[in-house]
């Protein structure tokens, strides 16, 4: 997984709240059996006109848009569908964070484990970053992990929590199997008294 | 010792460790699969050389991709082919039980789980699919994951978890004549909204909840990740050990005697405190209706259309506004003039038994409207086998319903069941977002006597003013 430290990057305004995961990913791309490639499908049905032409007025088929990297959207992020296929969507199109004032918990927790960092501010502070991206083309927000700090050129300086454990991960791009599997006599330890009624025979 | 919530006890059952500072690591009982969101796990497993730790505690179907119609027939799509194919062949090599495509055992994960007495009180149960939550209605903890940590339960047969808050959602009351516990849930979501219940574990308490069959409790808790709740449990009690005895995995003789005892001891101590409370008036709940693009968007089938501008924050307003233009509503509209021009009986929420018997009560006699296309789509191959040795395939087929094999289906449209544009759906499934059921498709769900009755009538009814066919039947206004 790529570490995620500091990030610098445009700004995408999409104004929904509750964007669910069957609209990042829908549902016919969900038969390839790859991790990869999902990004040119990502919002396939705002994005593209029955036709398969790009809609113009979606904000990812603007310029600069399309080269955004931070997602600013309403409550409710990534709710629906447990698809990591989202994350990985959001990843291959080339967003590295997602900001909003809440998420879906397991798309949240997708984003982790994909080395996307989704940060929780205010309505008040997603609001202040709506109007903002709406007065400068191309706005851009530097993310700083380390720090837990979004800010921009202009002197805005929002500050997010993030959980210690998830962030040590995300900085460090670590692989939590692994981490797991250091538990190994744990483990081992607890399947020895685990009842006899909860094997499957 | 401190009073303990139900959810506490699962929990403190399953840490296999807890460092501070860290996630737990808690221990998973049972791994269910399915072909859309394992290859990738299967497939990073292999690339880092790890085996699969459970294969004993893993088991695999083939249900979301699947076509409804002749399964003697190849499959058309050659990627759903690639993918079928491929499940099978990573169970082969990981040494899973597999229910595939020909299997009697075949049907939705989340139907055949409980149906073969995987699904125990008691247990943690994942899989990768939100509706995971279903298990939680016989007091398991039961929740979706993505693939990554479809890999991690491989790897490890552990989760990392941070351990979640706890709500109690009392019914107060009883479900009305007419009214099911499918309006229930839905009652309650449009109540919460689709985030009232994110971060939380839902139980389920009241009257209510104990006079329900284990297949209504399904759906209920089918439906606690629709309010944003990743598990939904209700107290295991006679009807859950009464239907689980004698199921194909559930433990036999004296070990069941001995696990009904623990299980016994699972319910939520007297005392406990919940995070949060929320109380639902069932004496209140009539059929429901969903008229928007989000499960929280529902309302009573004898209410009108909201007004956007009835909302109170700016977002609300905003989305209900998009919600009405992408289905072609207008506030103030009666859902009683809204005509449909599909009907979808089936999905994890509402394919068991007593949904189709509840159905074909409504059709019985009748013919589906002439603009009507209708589909039942049993929840597995043994439901679908009991319906017809009841007769049920028969009144369906009668009534002009097409009767199809297992499978996810319409409710997320994988398979070659969607919707086209513009189209109009009465849905007995969980979701009505934007392009769920097909691209520019329009879902309202409802319960299956509702969508039966929208097939027949060719619009929605308040299925309460029924009058039924069938010899000794009877309108609900006079059960």
């Amino acid at each position: 997984m790529q570490p995620f430290k500091q990030h610098t990057g445009v700004v995408a305004p999409l104004d929904r709240a509750n964007v669910d995961t069957d609209a990042i990913i829908p549902k016919q791309f969900l038969k390839r059996i790859e991790r990869s490639g999902f990004g040119q499908f990502l919002f396939y049905d705002w994005r593209f006109e029955e036709d398969g032409k790009p809609n113009p007025s979606f904000v990812l088929n603007q310029d600069p848009y399309n080269q955004a990297t931070i997602l600013l959207a309403r409550e409710n992020f990534g709710c629906g569908s447990s698809r990591e296929h989202a994350p990985w969507a959001l990843l291959d199109f080339g967003f590295r964070a997602i900001i909003a004032p809440s998420f879906a918990d397991i798309f949240y927790n997708n984003c982790f484990k994909n080395g996307i960092l989704p940060i929780r501010l205010t309505e008040e502070q997603v609001a202040e970053l709506f109007e903002r991206t709406y007065q400068t083309q191309g706005y851009p927000l530097t993310i700083d992990l380390e720090q837990q700090v979004v800010t921009d050129t202009n002197g805005l300086r929002f500050s997010f929590e993030v959980d210690e454990y998830r962030r040590y991960c995300l900085l460090n791009g670590l692989d939590d199997i692994g981490i797991t599997l250091q538990s190994e006599a744990a483990i081992a330890a607890y399947e020895q008294k685990r009842p006899l009624y909860y094997e499957n025979r | 010792m401190k009073p303990r919530t139900m959810f506490e006890k699962i929990w403190d059952q399953h840490v296999v460790e807890q460092k501070e500072g860290k996630p737990a690591i808690i221990y998973i009982d049972l791994h269910l699969v399915h072909e859309v969101t394992s290859p990738q796990a299967f497939e990073g497993l292999r690339l880092a050389g790890r085996k699969l730790r459970r294969p004993d505690l893993t088991m695999a179907v083939m249900d979301h991709n699947v076509p409804t119609t002749d399964r003697s027939l190849p499959i058309q799509d050659p990627i759903a082919k690639k993918q079928i194919d491929t499940l099978a062949k990573n169970c082969k090599d990981f040494g899973v039980t597999l229910f595939d495509l020909h299997s009697p055992k075949q049907g939705i994960v989340h139907v055949v789980g409980p149906e073969l007495g995987l699904t125990l009180p008691g247990k943690t149960i994942v899989c990768g699919d939100s509706h995971t939550s279903t298990h939680g209605a016989f007091g398991a903890l039961a929740f979706g994951i993505g693939t990554s940590e479809v890999e991690h339960v491989m790897a490890t047969q552990c989760l990392q978890q941070h351990k979640p808050k706890t709500m109690e959602v009392h019914f107060k009351g009883s479900l009305q004549p007419g009214v099911t516990a499918k309006d229930a849930i839905l009652a309650l979501i449009a109540q919460i909204g689709t985030a009232g219940a994110t971060g939380y574990v839902i139980e389920y308490t009241g009257e209510a909840i104990r006079s329900m069959s284990m297949e209504e409790r399904m759906t209920i808790c089918n439906m606690s990740i629709e309010a944003g709740a990743r598990a939904g449990l209700i107290a295991p009690d006679e009807t859950t050990f009464a239907y689980l005895e004698g199921r194909p995995y559930a433990p036999k003789g004296e070990l069941f005697k001995q696990a009904v005892e623990d299980w016994k001891k699972l319910a939520t101590d007297e005392g406990a405190e919940f995070d949060a409370r929320v109380v639902v008036d069932l004496d209140q709940v009539a059929p429901q209706v969903t008229w928007g693009t989000s499960p929280g968007m529902g309302m009573a089938i004898t209410d009108t259309i909201p007004d956007p501008n009835s909302f109170a924050t700016e977002t609300e307003q905003q989305a209900a506004k998009l919600a009405l233009e992408y289905m072609g509503l207008k506030a103030g509209q009666s859902m009683t003039e809204v005509k449909v021009d599909r009907v979808f009986i089936g999905s994890c929420t509402n394919s068991r038994i007593e949904d189709l018997r509840a159905a074909a009560r409504v059709a019985q006699g009748y013919q589906v409207a002439p603009h009507v296309q209708a589909l039942v789509v049993p929840g597995s191959q043994q439901v679908k086998k009991q319906a017809e040795e009841e007769g049920l395939d028969q009144i369906f087929k009668e009534a002009g319903f097409e009767w199809r094999e297992a499978g996810c289906s319409m409710c997320l449209g994988m398979n070659p069941d969607i919707l086209s544009p513009g189209e109009r759906c009465a849905s007995t499934s969980n979701r009505n977002f934007e392009g769920r059921q097909g691209r520019g498709g329009r879902t309202h769900l409802v319960s299956p006597e509702m969508a039966a009755a929208a097939a027949i009538k060719g619009h929605f009814v308040d299925v309460r003013k029924w009058q039924f066919k069938q010899k000794g039947g009877k309108s609900y206004a006079t059960v």
